[in-house]
């Protein structure tokens, strides 16, 4: 994918965000947590979106985005692993490890040095840098 | 005296002697050994836990613990060798020498974003990307493909003038120099050169760029111009302070080295 076409569809990803929170208003959530940046600037407008996840965690999504399967859900109770949250991401079946910042932003194991406003936003993020490949367990 | 220098400044046998221990370390399998530490504590360090490596006060002292580590590996194969660094302040683009095939080879093809010339490319068989987080086995790189700028100085400037060197709650939302200089907050010095190499550098592997070593080299650079700026400024938290390292706990996985211990890094090696 050429950087443009992947820069444009970042931004594509961005409209999706704000839209999501601007409904996390729309829904009551307390206007500060809505609109407040998570304090990052990565220069990837995906990025500092407002963090419009409360701290109780985002819902559940399912969504086929360029080719690729994404779903997301709140882990099982008793579900936390090494301490990260409460939450799990896949790609194709495979998971996606994320983990949520102290700002309520979360990133992945595929972008781990940028921050995202939801795990969706993390997961289509991955897609894009993944460019078709499978996600493999870490050897350790 | 152990130098580090500018990588911009090396000989092209220093930067031979440079690239051939690495090389060794892969093929031995020590290299990879790097890159799987690296990646646990990337997994396991959270804001709201135990946290060592990164987004804490420690991610300096531990990644200078991780360096010096690194750089005995490669005096083990080469005596002559010192980590260099990247200012990536100076040498900002794709063109820069560092990415010269004589030394870490180039930027990503645009199919793939695979890495094709120089040591590191794939093809010349000495480098497998084994310790991976998907399917691809080759070095990728997609230098400012973030569309992001590196830093310039007087970012880097602005950070340095920052007086307190952590803050609670000692994590990445913390306010002082500590953060600012990791990234997650303010103008973002350290995770945005992650973000701006790309390829693997991007993710929880990122060793496997060998930049990893020459861009960690200018983050404990700056770290020892900071002090030399604040003198009087301590190491925090002083003690007592939960899932954080403190000034004297020791630091996972070594468990026999505090920050206190490696606050003076010049009877080890010295910056030119
Ligand atoms: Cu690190
Ligand atoms: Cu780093």
């Amino acid at each position: 994918m050429s950087e443009l076409t992947r820069r444009s569809v970042l931004r594509g990803a961005v409209t999706g965000v704000a839209a999501a929170a601007f409904t996390g208003v729309a829904l009551g959530l307390p206007v500060a947590l809505a609109a407040r940046g998570t304090g990052n600037d990565t220069g990837n407008d995906i990025d500092n979106t407002a963090g419009s996840v409360p701290h109780t965690g985002p819902e559940a999504f399912d969504e086929t985005y360029r080719g690729r399967r994404i779903h997301g859900a709140p882990r099982a109770a008793g579900g936390h692993h090494h301490g990260g949250p409460g939450y799990a991401v896949f790609v194709d079946g495979k998971e996606l490890h994320v983990m949520q910042n102290a700002d309520s932003s979360w990133i992945s194991v595929v972008n781990h040095y940028e921050t995202f406003a939801t795990p969706r936003a993390a997961a289509r993020a991955a897609v894009l840098e993944l460019q078709g490949a499978a996600l493999v367990p870490v050897a350790v | 005296m152990a130098v580090r220098q500018n990588q911009a400044n090396l000989t092209a046998a220093q930067k031979r002697a440079f690239t051939d221990a690495v090389l060794e370390l892969k093929r031995s399998g020590r290299y990879d050994d790097f890159v799987t530490t690296h990646n646990a504590f990337i997994m396991s360090d959270v804001d709201n836990g135990e946290r060592v490596g990164h987004r804490s006060p420690s991610f300096l002292p531990w990644h200078r613990r991780f360096l010096l580590e690194f750089e005995q590996a490669l005096q083990s194969v080469d005596s002559s060798v010192m980590l260099p660094y990247w200012d990536w302040t100076r040498d900002r683009t794709a063109s820069a020498s560092l990415w010269g095939a004589d030394f870490l080879g180039g930027d990503g093809r645009a199919s793939d974003a695979q890495v094709t010339t120089g040591p590191f490319a794939f093809n010349s068989g000495r480098w497998a990307v084994n310790v991976r987080v998907d399917s691809r086995n080759y070095l990728r790189r997609q230098l400012g493909g973030g569309g992001r700028p590196l830093p310039t100085r007087a970012e880097v400037d602005s950070v340095l003038a920052m007086p307190v060197y952590d803050m609670a709650p000692w994590n990445s939302q913390s306010n002082g120099f500590r953060n600012h200089l990791e990234g997650w907050r303010g103008v973002n010095l350290h995770n945005r050169v992650h973000v701006w190499v790309g390829g693997q550098m991007g993710t929880g592997v990122s060793p496997n760029d060998p930049v990893f070593w020459l861009h960690h080299c200018f983050i404990d650079k700056l770290w020892a111009d900071w002090q030399r700026l604040h003198p009087t400024s301590p190491y925090l938290p002083a003690a007592g302070t939960p899932d954080v390292v403190d000034l004297r706990d020791t630091m996972k996985p070594w468990n026999d080295i505090t920050p206190a211990d490696l606050l003076d890094h010049t009877s080890r090696y010295t910056y030119a």
